[in-house]
């Protein structure tokens, strides 16, 4: 499914460079759960956000389901977006002034789903995710986990191939952190290939690979075997 | 793409800083505001000054003689000489570009004391021999009776068209002109016809109400004039200046009459449209000017929103990184800023566009009815084709402000979106 090779990248500030990427090689089938850990400014972010296709990098092979990944339209990158790949951050990114549903509803949006129909999608994406009675509320009126659960169903709604996870669980407590895994292990079983970055071991352990970054190079890569089951039942 | 979401992302977006989006618009509205206002006193002062030309022929001549300057064939200078009647035929027949010739005669002004008298009222009244061609030069309304005729010219009838004011001083009010007669300097005309002026602006040093049309050939022969011809008033035909008659007339009046050719001052003349040509360009020049302050006033108000929109993408840089990642392409993030500063632009314009033509037609419907030929300010009016016009500026430049931010707003990176703060 993502294929990287010598993945190199650097980020210039004016006099200054840094090297943040020096080469990674990876590869990760699909339907694989794989967690990114690093310590801060191990690039573990800058990878995942090449992987998505926010960011480009300056040399190596990047090959997503096939596709050849190289200094691409920013126009081709988000339709690559918006049909590959779902995202899911730390600070949850949802649109203050529009609900819940529209929030879900957004990336059909830019595909061009009639608003009837995107918003049908949406109320099936919300109720998956326990939020059905939420729809008509506005992001500010959610909790975090609300918020985490809502911006997985809009990071689900396109049916993309790929989940990407930037410190999903990073600003809410351990409860709902373990609802969120929760969420993505059953996302998971439904085929859709899932990277998390973060720095909590527990979560980590929670995915079947577990990729620690240091310096911008893969330090190890360990098959975690079965995901550990959760240690209390889902509160949803 | 003009989905609900796109407006309803247009509202939140503006609605954020209402205080700050109503004083941005207002910029844009008062640039509107104003240019329709201008615009509406530019054409309400053009046609005050329109109406107080009424329908005077515009391509018209008028020459007269003066003393010549210069010796010549043996005749010295300061020598005075007079227009002739074969000269009305050699015009007519000389100059194929000539359409109406009216010679006119003066038979003494107001200044000599009450020349007019009929019972025991008199007055003093300008008295005008002329012929019926005078009418298709300066056309005045008929109140009563008649203009002159052909047949008063070939008989010399006594006849008498007054001005309105004559009618006031010689009449009582209830009395019917037509058909009484008037004394004029000693002899009887009967009155046959009442004529008002159109217009006051243009007119031959006297009031045209108190003023006296007879037939040009009976003032020459009751009051001895022989056939001197005072001066003569020409139009040329359709679609040729009238400049090419004059310089004709000119030349042929200073050969029939012996005149040096190179004699500037023995001929007298004024040509009109020359001076309407003039004003006519003063009036391309006030609108010219209106439209560039006008213009000018929108265009700050423009780069006012130009200014708040690109404040308002660096506010949502974050929104719109979010966005682009959801996978909206940059045509869709740029038809979205783009299509919020033309709303607000065109809304803010509109608003200036419509009050600005209530307020207008507000003082065209107050204004008073142009009873009085004089006046200066009338029937402002804003042409549709202007109105429409400034609403596909407004679009244009609607589309202008938006363009800078919107560029702004795709020019970062889509990481770089989602890490501002």
């Amino acid at each position: 499914m993502i294929k990287l090779q010598n993945i190199n990248k650097s980020y210039h500030m004016g006099s200054n460079s840094l090297h943040v990427l020096k080469g990674i090689d990876l590869t990760v089938e699909k339907g694989e759960m794989v967690s990114i850990m690093g310590s801060s400014g191990s690039g573990k972010s800058t990878l995942l956000n090449i992987i998505g296709l926010l960011d480009s990098h300056d040399a190596g092979e990047y090959l997503l389901d096939g596709k050849v990944i190289r200094e691409m339209s920013e126009t081709k990158a988000a339709m690559l977006r918006n049909k590959m790949l779902g995202f899911v951050f730390q600070s949850f990114n949802l649109i203050s002034f529009k609900n819940a549903m529209e929030n879900v509803a957004l990336p059909l949006y830019y595909q061009g789903v009639s608003r009837r129909k995107r918003n049908i999608i949406a109320m099936e994406y919300l109720e998956r995710v326990g939020l059905t009675a939420w729809s008509n509320h506005l992001p500010n009126e959610l909790s975090g986990g609300q918020k985490q659960r809502l911006a997985i169903a809009r990071a689900l709604i396109g049916q993309p191939k790929i989940i990407l996870a930037d410190e999903p669980t990073g600003a809410l407590d351990s409860a709902t952190s373990s609802e969120v895994m929760d969420l993505f292990g059953e996302i998971n079983q439904s085929g859709i290939t899932i990277m998390i970055v973060t720095h909590e071991n527990d979560i980590a352990h929670r995915t079947q690979r577990i990729i620690k970054l240091n310096d911008g190079l893969i330090h190890t890569d360990q098959k975690n075997g079965v995901p550990r089951p959760p240690e209390k039942p889902a509160l949803n | 793409m003009f989905d609900r979401d796109y407006w309803h992302e247009i509202g939140s977006s503006l609605a954020k800083n209402k205080i700050r989006t109503v004083l941005t618009a207002f910029g844009v509205f008062w640039g509107i505001f104003m240019l329709m206002i201008m615009i509406g006193s530019g054409s309400g002062l053009k046609n005050g000054v329109n109406n107080g030309m009424g329908d005077f022929a515009t391509n018209s001549v008028f020459m007269w003689t003066r003393q010549t300057t210069i010796p010549y064939k043996g005749l010295p200078r300061n020598r005075s000489f007079y227009y002739r009647n074969d000269d009305i035929q050699a015009l007519k027949d000389n100059i194929p570009e000539l359409e109406i010739l009216a010679p006119r005669l003066e038979g003494g002004g107001r200044q000599s004391g009450n020349n007019v008298i009929r019972k025991e009222k008199a007055g003093a009244f300008s008295i005008y021999g002329d012929y019926p061609e005078w009418n298709l030069i300066d056309p005045a309304n008929i109140d009563q009776g008649r203009f002159l005729n052909q047949i008063d010219i070939l008989q010399n009838r006594k006849v008498a068209v007054i001005g309105k004011r004559v009618l006031e001083v010689l009449f009582n009010k209830d009395e019917n002109p037509i058909g009484q007669y008037v004394q004029i300097n000693g002899v009887y005309f009967q009155v046959v016809g009442v004529f008002s002026p159109k217009n006051q602006n243009m007119n031959f040093g006297g009031d045209k109400e108190q003023s006296i049309h007879i037939p040009f050939t009976t003032l020459q022969k009751v009051y001895n004039y022989g056939d001197v011809v005072g001066w003569f008033a020409m139009t040329s035909k359709k679609d040729i200046s009238v400049t090419v008659v004059e310089e004709k007339a000119k030349h042929l009046l200073k050969e029939r009459h012996k005149v040096a050719p190179e004699d500037e001052r023995a001929i007298g003349f004024f040509n009109l449209q020359k001076e309407f040509d003039q004003m006519t360009g003063l009036f391309a020049g006030i609108n010219g000017l209106i439209w560039v302050v006008g213009i000018g006033t929108l265009l700050a108000g423009v780069i006012g929103i130009s200014n708040i929109m690109l404040v308002i993408v660096k506010e949502r840089t974050r929104e719109i990184g979010i966005m682009r990642a959801l996978g909206a392409t940059p045509s869709k993030i740029m038809a979205q800023i783009i299509g919020e500063s033309v709303f607000l632009t065109t809304l803010a314009g509109y608003t200036g566009l419509v009050i600005g033509v209530f307020i207008i037609e507000m003082i065209d419907k107050n204004l008073p009815a142009a009873a009085t030929s004089d006046t200066m300010f009338l029937h402002p009016t804003i042409d549709f084709k202007v109105a429409v016009s400034a609403l596909i500026i407004l679009v244009i430049s609607g589309v202008l402000a938006g363009l800078i931010p919107a560029r702004r707003a795709i020019s970062i990176k889509p990481i770089d979106a989602l890490r501002f703060e």
